[in-house]
């Protein structure tokens, strides 16, 4: 966090001087671990071992918060008897079908009351449509829909369906010996950790994880997160303050992109993109996200979706066009950006809009991604300077090693120079969900443009070409709202968009609350969750009163979605009678006398319901959220420590080896993730993992992260000279153990081979990097930045270490394993030309890799004939 | 009265100021900083510094190398391993167990050989310790600059003017004064002042060029570029005074945690330079980060070495009447 978030970090700084303990795990020692009070390294990809002990541990030592997980999570719910867990199915779940790799997630489900057929949970999503529209994020604030709220709950804890047994027996071989073995942390280290995450935790205490994507990217990046969710849970971390998980961004407003997406899956507001076939009709398409017999406010998912639409497409919207959901486009399938990138490679997409992004040097396998760009007939490149994937087709690693020609490339480039964020104004939305107003301090110079301004005028000048057609094709964009105030010099108004996002009554006049919104078509508004930031008319994103000012929630600093909410889930801030759990830990409590709650956030919580209110079994919607349901966006209130829904690989996080692994994965004899997104190609080659022949070639991991220096693929940095002379080359870390096996030197020069490519990189010998001791071998790992390329428009270029990665998706999000992967390293400078070709080839045939090395899935097992 | 060239001495009201301000300075508080550079680049970007240099140099996350013309905020990167670190804490607690001169009154009689290194805080002892684990490793980040001396050797050889005293009792370059005869560069004794090299087209090359601790700031009220970027508040800036009391508070705090290497470098006024204005709590001994353990500037001999000269001028005078006297006869 301090490397990448220095900024955020000094919060860190403060809570220490204030007597935090601060741990970091990470395989690097990082500028975090110099100032941690404990700095774990940790064999990239093992997380889930490492917090599944933790798991283990609370459990085994009955640390959990007691109270808390009886009442506030799904400890209780009992499980559907056809589940069957990867204990028993040693690595697999039930529902697995090895022809596909996909699960049918329908035996996960809770247990029905009348222990009838399982009910299948909103509607028809499972399986292999599921993990094509990627179902990790759309789910989003809405949490996966089930098709009602009546679950069985045993509150001893003790029905061995339980979740909270099921829970105990899934983690029970995570021990800190496991940890030892598999994550290379020695127990004793471990048992610090554990114990510093108890002492902290419970009514008086709070702890809190940061992750970012180190955590993310990886084929089992979304189950990482959700163990410790599970822990947070369990030790009562979350929807109090100082709890929770905070996921650190990559760049500013990520957040942001995700909430009014970027997204192929999404629509604003974690609305589900619809899909071809499934979602003919409005109706059916409400009924697939959520069920009004569910609790909470996603039931009223309807009212959110039509206001999108009168929002987008306003008149044209209406109730007998189905709300004109057939002017959007329907989901075929996954369309993540490395399925783009593979289907630019056969062909079939002609132009390309990059902006701010430059794959060529910061997505994984830029050999790849170089290649796919030269397949395209156009590409529009909008950034701040000439980035890479703009000038690959003269620059690029390629054209310099003669394997290809300039005169060769038909891809035309278009340039469009971008407006820096001093040079437009909008809106940052932070990890905190916290929207904060910036302000233009000065006109972009030159041609540069904004995002906004570009859109704006690329739409006005399409619709003015479109203008009389009556083309089907044509429809959407003729039919939508594109009617912007703009300022004397023509430039559109931001806050106007704002205004737009936040929504409108029937009368135009702003909305304060999304709970103001109705499936009637009578009100609009473009991101449900952003209703009430221009409330009153008053663009709150702009509200900057300062902290001193105000208690320490600051609630008039910018303001946080939902509902200027800045702790979700508040109400387990309180006890089930609605008291703080501690007056250290307050947040929100019950006010018997005037029937609300109050405190210091904005409660998360309908504000009049009585802690002791029990609605009729089976109501939907908000008046089914009973008085001690903290967790009102999940369809039974609860939060989950099990998900019968919404993850595509299993309810439980279960440990698997990355794609590429130096070791044979001692829990199951499943070695990866059984549903990873595979593209098997001869030019997506996978180094093999032990036990099979030729994993010895690549014997080293190589784990990328990033500098406090840089910014991403150095589009902000390298070109800037004060950024670039304080880290000019690209380097790897390695420790003095390998450099002395490989004859590396301080200050030299080093050769990293993939089976993808071969790079060169100036080497640190340094203690920061630990040979781990696995299984009783010794595992090294190989530290680089990502932050260079190689081309002539930066200050400073370099091999980038992207170049060694493959292709290997997480199939809950699309997400690449963008962390590791095997190499190997040798002293010296790589080869030039073809003698670069010849010596990846050796490496691959020495290894005996073909395109089906590593691609292999397991078998579906019968589980009807196990039982527990 | 004169201009006082060694020993305690308020700057400004010495270089005659008629109204002086207080004087102010920089606590760079090594035990917060991340490393992060923010002070480089923030120095730069304010004062107009040109880049300088592209190379790698190998030496950890440092690849400034050191302070220079055109770096005047500088990030030491130090790696150690645990019996470096044991050391360490050793040595910051023998100074402590010497009977070093307690906090709050300024230092009575200077540590032998290490004047520069003025105690670490006890409070009339030996400090609690705390049973602080010594790690196996650990990452020293500390970002140098200028140190704006009591008795500033670059500004008392410059034959030019161009080195002043502000009000603020800082130290500054007026570039277009300086003729750029570089006496100024070997009279620092931190190695803090260069001449900017470069063709006409670099910003102020051939001329003297260090930190101004941001004169045109702090004249209208505002922090230093560095201290207002650090995200850490590992760089503080403030009046002097509440600088040097605020690092033996944290010294005290630090031994108090059992962190016993923790100690405070500059802050001695009965040092070579009469105590820096910018001072450091440092985690190891100075020479670890490159610092000099005993900084005395030139000219604080300067009095006696004319003394020295006068007695042997008269001497040889003496000598020559003699034997032209002795010659006459």
């Amino acid at each position: 966090m301090a490397e990448c978030h220095p900024v955020g970090f000094q919060w860190v700084t403060e809570a220490k001087a204030r007597g935090a303990t601060v741990i970091h795990v990470d395989p690097r020692f990082t500028r975090t671990s110099a100032v941690a009070d404990l700095h774990l390294p940790i064999r990239a990809g093992t997380d889930i071992v490492f917090l599944g002990a933790l798991i283990n541990h609370v459990i085994s030592t009955e640390s959990y918060f007691h109270d808390y997980v009886v009442a506030y999570t799904n400890a209780a719910t009992l499980v559907h008897e056809d589940f069957r867990d990867t204990e028993d199915l040693d690595g697999l779940f039930s529902g697995y079908d090895g022809a596909t790799g996909h699960y049918d997630t329908t035996s996960w489900a809770y247990q029905e009351p009348e222990d009838g057929a399982v009910a299948k949970a909103g509607g028809n999503e499972h399986g292999s449509s599921e993990s094509a529209r990627s179902a990790g994020e759309e789910h989003g604030s809405g949490g996966p829909a089930l098709e009602h709220s009546v679950v069985l709950r045993d509150e001893t804890l003790q029905d061995p369906r339980c979740v909270f047994q099921i829970l105990k027996r899934h983690y029970s071989r995570y021990t800190p010996q496991m940890v030892a073995d598999v994550c290379g942390i020695p127990e004793e280290d471990f048992l610090k950790v554990a114990k510093a995450l108890c002492d902290n935790s419970g009514r008086d205490k709070t702890t809190m994880f940061c992750y970012a994507v180190g955590w993310t990217q990886h084929t089992v990046g979304a189950q990482m997160i959700r163990t410790s969710a599970i822990l947070q849970l369990l030790l009562g971390n979350v929807g109090r303050p100082g709890g929770g998980i905070m996921a650190l961004r990559g760049h500013a407003s990520i957040q942001g992109s995700t909430d009014i997406p970027t997204l192929f899956n999404l629509l604003p507001g974690y609305l589900p993109m619809p899909k071809v076939g499934d979602h003919e009709t409005f109706e059916d398409y409400i009924a697939s996200i959520t069920s009004k017999d569910a609790k909470g406010f996603w039931a009223n998912a309807d009212a959110y979706m039509v206001s999108l639409m009168k929002s987008w497409f306003g008149e044209h919207a209406t109730k007998d066009n189905n709300w004109a959901l057939d002017l959007l486009p329907r989901l075929t399938g996954a369309h993540g950006t490395y399925q783009t990138t593979m289907a630019m490679l056969d062909d079939e997409v002609e132009g390309y809009f990059v902006l701010g992004q430059n794959p060529a040097v910061g997505s994984a396998h830029g050999t790849l991604q170089r290649d796919a760009l030269r397949h395209l007939k156009w590409l529009v490149v909008r950034d701040l300077q000439l980035v890479e994937t703009a000038t690959f087709w003269k620059d690029s690693p390629e054209v310099a090693s003669g394997e290809w020609r300039p005169e060769d490339i038909d891809t035309e480039v278009f340039f469009f120079p971008a407006a820096s964020h001093a040079e437009k104004a909008g809106t940052f939305t932070q990890t905190q969900r916290l929207l904060q107003w910036r302000h233009k301090a000065v006109n972009p110079p030159g041609d540069a443009q904004s995002e906004l301004e570009f859109f704006f005028e690329v739409g006005k000048r399409i619709r003015a070409r479109l203008a009389g057609s009556t083309e089907e094709r044509d429809r959407a964009l003729l039919a939508m709202t594109w009617d912007y105030p703009t300022d004397a010099e023509g430039e559109i108004d931001p806050a106007a968009v704002l205004a737009e996002i936040n929504g409108r009554d029937a009368d135009g006049q702003l909305l304060s609350a999304y709970t103001q919104m109705k499936a009637d078509g009578s009100t609009s508004g473009g991101c449900w969750i952003y209703t009430g930031v221009f409330a009153d008319g008053i663009n709150h994103a702009a509200d900057r009163v300062p902290g001193r000012d105000q208690n320490p929630i600051a609630a008039q600093w910018g303001w946080a979605w939902p509902a200027n909410r800045r702790v979700l889930y508040n109400r387990a801030s309180a006890d089930p009678e609605g008291k703080p759990w501690s007056e250290r830990k307050k947040l929100i409590w019950w006010d018997a006398e005037s029937g609300k709650w109050t405190g210091d956030d904005v409660p998360d919580f309908p504000p009049d319901k009585d802690p002791s209110f029990r609605p009729e079994e089976g109501t939907g919607g908000p008046d089914g959220i009973a008085g001690d349901d903290p967790f009102v966006m999940m369809a039974d209130g609860k939060g989950w420590l099990y998900a019968p829904k919404g993850m595509v690989d299993g309810p439980l996080p279960t440990h698997y080896e990355s794609q590429e692994s130096p070791v044979h994965n001692p829990l199951y004899a499943v070695q990866a993730n059984p549903t990873r997104v595979i593209f098997e190609r001869k030019d997506n080659l996978f180094a093999p993992s032990p036990p099979a022949p030729g994993s010895d070639v690549y014997p080293f991991v190589f784990t990328i992260a990033r500098l406090t220096e840089h910014h991403t693929a150095g589009g902000m940095s390298r070109w800037l000279p004060y950024l670039s002379e304080l880290q000019p080359e690209m380097f790897c870390e390695v420790s003095p153990e390998l450099a002395a096996e490989r004859g590396l030197e301080n200050a030299g020069w080093a050769t990293i081979v993939s089976p993808r490519a071969v790079i060169e990189a100036r080497v640190l010998v340094t203690d920061r990097m630990k040979p781990l001791r696995i299984n009783g071998k010794i595992v090294h790992q190989i530290g680089m930045p990502y932050h260079w390329g190689v081309g002539n428009e930066a200050v400073i270029s370099g091999d980038s270490a992207n170049d060694l990665l493959g292709v290997v998706l997480d199939a809950n999000t699309q997400i690449q394993e963008g962390k590791l992967g095997s190499c190997d390293i040798v002293a010296g400078r790589r080869p030039r030309g073809e003698a670069l070709d010849r010596l990846l080839a050796e490496y691959q045939s020495r290894a005996g890799v073909t395109a089906a090395t590593g691609t292999q899935r397991p078998h579906s097992v019968d589980t009807q004939g196990d039982s527990h | 009265m004169g201009h006082q060239l060694s020993g305690p001495t308020d700057p400004t009201r010495d270089a005659a100021w008629p109204s002086p301000e207080p004087r102010v300075g920089f606590f760079t508080d090594t035990s917060i900083c991340i490393g992060c550079k923010a002070c480089e680049v923030a120095c730069k970007e304010w004062n107009a510094i040109p880049e300088d240099g592209l190379d790698f140099l190998g030496s950890s996350y440092d690849n400034s190398g050191q302070l220079g013309a055109s770096t005047w905020r500088h990030v030491a990167f130090v790696e150690q391993s645990a019996d470096r670190i044991e050391q360490a804490r050793e040595s910051g607690r023998k100074l402590v167990d010497l009977g070093m001169p307690s906090v709050g009154a300024p230092a009575t009689a200077a540590p032998s050989g290490s004047a520069a290194s003025s105690a670490p805080a006890a409070d009339g002892g030996p400090a609690a310790e705390g049973a602080a684990e010594i790690p196996d490793f650990r990452w020293l980040m500390a970002s140098d600059v200028c140190k704006h001396c009591t008795h500033a050797g670059c500004l008392d050889v410059c034959p030019t003017g161009a080195l002043f005293r502000t009000e603020h009792g800082t130290v500054v370059v007026q570039a277009d004064v300086c003729n750029g005869c570089g006496y100024c560069v070997g009279a620092c004794p931190f190695g803090v002042i260069e001449r900017r090299k470069g063709d006409s087209t670099v910003h102020n090359s051939g001329v003297a060029q260090k930190c101004t601790l941001c004169y045109d700031r702090i004249s209208h009220d505002q922090t230093p570029a560095c201290a207002q970027a650090c995200p850490t508040t590992s760089i503080k800036f403030g009046p002097h005074d509440e600088m040097v009391e605020l690092a033996e508070a944290r010294v005290r705090e630090l031994h108090g945690q059992g962190m016993t290497e923790a100690r405070v470098y500059g802050a001695n006024e009965l040092d070579g330079v009469g105590g820096t204005g910018s001072v450091f709590l440092l985690l190891d001994e100075p020479e670890v980060y490159g610092l000099p353990p005993d900084p005395v500037v030139p000219t604080a001999s300067i009095e006696s070495n004319y003394k020295h000269a006068a007695t042997a001028a008269a001497g040889l005078l003496a000598a020559a009447a003699f034997a032209f006297l002795g010659g006459a006869r």
